[in-house]
């Protein structure tokens, strides 16, 4: 059974469209993302699966409830982190941890065995007595991700979870949520970082409140570049961009920092041929090449394409 | 552990680190009886007056004397003509003037009826209107002394009067129960208010809202801490009252403590209230000081008589907890009324609480917007 199931959510505030009519499904024990820019729907749709937003129109279950017809059903049996920090800065790690089980109905009992899990699964072990504010950011977010874990959820929803965390911070985040999720719980998480999605088994893209691709992140990119992606390192990267589109055999070029990324058309599979394509082509227009890389697409260059495709009205 | 239970130790682990709280609600109290009680002070006591004396008798002596024994009145000038009593008055110096013309003895001696002329500052018109009323009598009793022996006895009725509950007509006996009762509403109001909204503010209420906890044990939790802090409110402005002013209830403490609670009820609603329609806490401060204290203030009856006001906003004083409140502080205080009398405050007290904490109970949502 899918522990998410969603068809045709919507959500309007006003005749403001926030979420378009989404669906999707999350088997048990997978980590989901759902990815988007900022305003794309994503806090929008998680919330309306929390049971926190009552949605437009549309169904949605968590955990085989539904969140229209019971949202309460819904909150017992899940966890939630909303985007910003929101636990109570002024009281201790193991106040806050103790305030959420409360919360939660843990029996007196299990109260510090689950505390004591939680600490050692968040690495906050030996922070019981700090004040929750004054925790470095990383620290914040995975004492939020333990309150949120005590009642051992069916479903958690992250939302955001790693905004404005470090590097470092945010990989050992990623960490704990592959250990929820081996757990057996399932794990919807948002975010805007699209490395942190290559983390994700399924990923979704949101954009403008519509879904716009689904898929696993390795079968988005064979699906979107079947052919080969080179970076390109060459003079005047913003005007070789004309000259490489110009070339009936590259798909598409674009920028990323000082470098060119162009995605060939499928069947100059061979790494010589592609590379010497890009080469002639950039030399036939009077640009010096100083290196050119055959690298595997990003998922940036995935949604870079699908947001392109989708702003000119192309396939979805 | 039960949900509720965890909520309100949570609100006191919160209040305990909270510095901020712990000075609204222990020095907050005495500052204000403190200050309001010497400020909320409408006794007219040496008002500085100027003697224009034109006629320079003996006479003329007696009466600027007869005023300052009157202990209402100092003579704080002596000007010699109609211009510099001119300027006594408009540049402040004195609040009142005495006109004494030319001739003033003569005309006592000769059993003449000589007259006094009276100036005063009216743009003071608390000060004017009693400052008046004391100098004419003080005038009158004056004249008496001249009169002949059978005039004293010539009025057929005399209005003997006694004062009672606040024998010294202090303003302050009146005034020091008004403010607390002001100080229990402000406080209440805004802290409720407050403590929500912050949650608002902080995302943590978005937190709350996707556990299983209820919206009935979230209110309660919420609000319940505000019953013990206004217990603890109302014990330091009573030991306020008696400390700073000497003023302690003549009627039962614990009736006063029974009935606070009934407009602490009332006000806790408010503040649920104003946590419903506020975003912010900023918001919730102006909603509550606009919508809710001023409008109190003015019209309970705390600094202006409900009695003087036109029908129509008289009819608006009956919503407000607080005119209810004060008739029973001020029951209590100063005439050690009980319950028999004060029932008839009691119940619209409870009926307006009732109403106000069902309507927010009703309008607080376990959702977002």
């Amino acid at each position: 059974m899918d522990a998410i199931a969603v068809e045709g959510l919507v959500k309007r505030f006003g005749t403001f469209v926030a979420v378009d009519g989404i669906s999707f499904a999350v088997p048990e024990g997978s980590v989901f993302g759902l990815l988007g820019a900022n305003g794309a729907g994503k806090s929008t749709a998680i919330r309306m699966l929390c049971g926190l937003l009552e949605p437009s129109s549309g169904r949605a279950s968590v955990a085989g409830i539904d969140v229209a017809a019971d949202p309460e059903g819904v909150k017992r049996s899940i966890g939630y982190m909303s985007q910003r920090f929101s636990l109570y800065e002024d009281l201790t790690v193991i106040e806050n941890i103790r305030f959420f089980a409360g919360l939660y109905a843990i029996s007196r009992r299990k109260v510090e065995t689950e505390a004591e899990r939680v600490l050692a699964l968040i690495g906050l072990a030996g922070r019981e007595g700090s004040l929750a504010g004054e925790l470095p950011g990383g620290f914040k977010q995975r004492l939020a991700l333990g309150c949120a874990l005590l009642h051992a959820p069916k479903v958690l929803f992250l939302d955001e979870p790693t905004a404005g965390v470090d590097p470092l911070a945010r990989r050992r985040f990623w960490d704990i949520i592959y250990e929820v999720a081996d757990s057996g719980s399932t794990v919807l998480v948002t975010t805007h970082y699209l490395d942190e999605a290559e983390y994700c088994a399924t990923v979704t893209l949101m954009h403008a409140g519509r879904i716009v691709a689904k898929g696993s992140p390795a079968g988005l990119k064979a699906e979107r570049f079947p052919g080969a992606m080179l970076e390109v390192d060459c003079d005047r990267p913003a005007e070789a961009i004309a000259a490489l589109a110009a070339d009936g055999r590259i798909e598409e070029a674009s920028l990323f920092g000082s470098r060119l990324h162009a995605a060939l058309a499928p069947g100059l599979g061979d790494r010589e041929d592609a590379e010497e394509t890009v080469r002639a082509a950039l030399a036939a227009a009077g640009f010096a090449v100083r290196s050119v890389e055959r690298i595997p697409p990003s998922l940036e260059d995935v949604f870079i394409r699908v947001i392109s495709e989708s702003a000119k009205g192309g396939p979805l | 552990m039960s949900r509720l239970s965890s909520l309100v130790q949570k609100e006191f682990q919160e209040f305990r680190r909270d510095k901020k709280m712990r000075a609204i609600v222990v020095v907050a109290p005495i500052m204000q009886i403190l200050v309001l009680g010497y400020a909320a002070n409408m006794d007219v006591k040496d008002v500085p007056m100027a003697v224009y004396d034109q006629d320079h008798s003996s006479e003329s002596r007696d009466l600027a004397r007869a005023f300052v024994a009157s202990g209402s009145f100092l003579v704080a000038a002596a000007p010699e003509s109609a211009e510099a009593v001119d300027q006594e008055l408009s540049s402040g110096r004195a609040e009142i003037a005495v006109v004494v013309p030319p001739g003033f003895g003569a005309a006592l001696r000769g059993r003449g009826s000589p007259s006094l002329q009276l100036l005063v500052d009216g743009s003071r018109a608390n000060t004017a209107a009693v400052g008046m009323a004391y100098a004419a009598s003080v005038a009158n009793d004056f004249s008496l002394r001249f009169a002949p022996g059978s005039l004293r006895i010539a009025l057929p009725v005399e209005a003997r009067t006694r004062i009672w509950y606040n024998p010294e007509l202090k303003s302050r006996a009146f005034m020091i129960p008004g403010v607390f009762a002001l100080l229990l509403m402000v406080i209440t109001i805004i802290l409720t208010s407050l403590a929500i909204v912050k949650e608002k503010e902080s995302g943590t209420l978005e937190q709350l809202i996707v556990t299983p906890l209820r919206k009935a044990e979230l209110i309660a939790g919420k609000l319940a801490p505000f019953v013990l802090v206004s217990l603890i409110l109302i014990c330091l402005a009573l030991a306020a009252c008696a400390l700073f002013f000497g003023i302690v209830p003549r009627g039962s403490i614990l009736l006063l403590f029974v009935l606070s609670l009934a407009l602490v009820f009332s006000t806790l609603g408010i503040g649920l209230l104003v946590s419903t329609l506020a975003k912010t806490q900023q918001q919730a401060m102006m909603f509550s000081i606009f919508f809710f204290m001023f409008p109190m203030m003015i019209l309970s009856g705390f600094v202006f008589p409900i009695a003087n006001m036109p029908a129509p906003i008289r009819a608006f004083t009956y919503l407000m907890p607080l005119r209810y409140y004060m008739i029973i502080v001020r029951g209590i205080f100063l005439k050690g009324s009980g319950i028999g009398l004060l029932w008839k405050q009691l119940w619209p007290l409870l009926a307006i609480g009732v109403a106000v904490v069902s309507f927010s109970i009703a309008r607080f949502r376990k959702q977002l917007e």
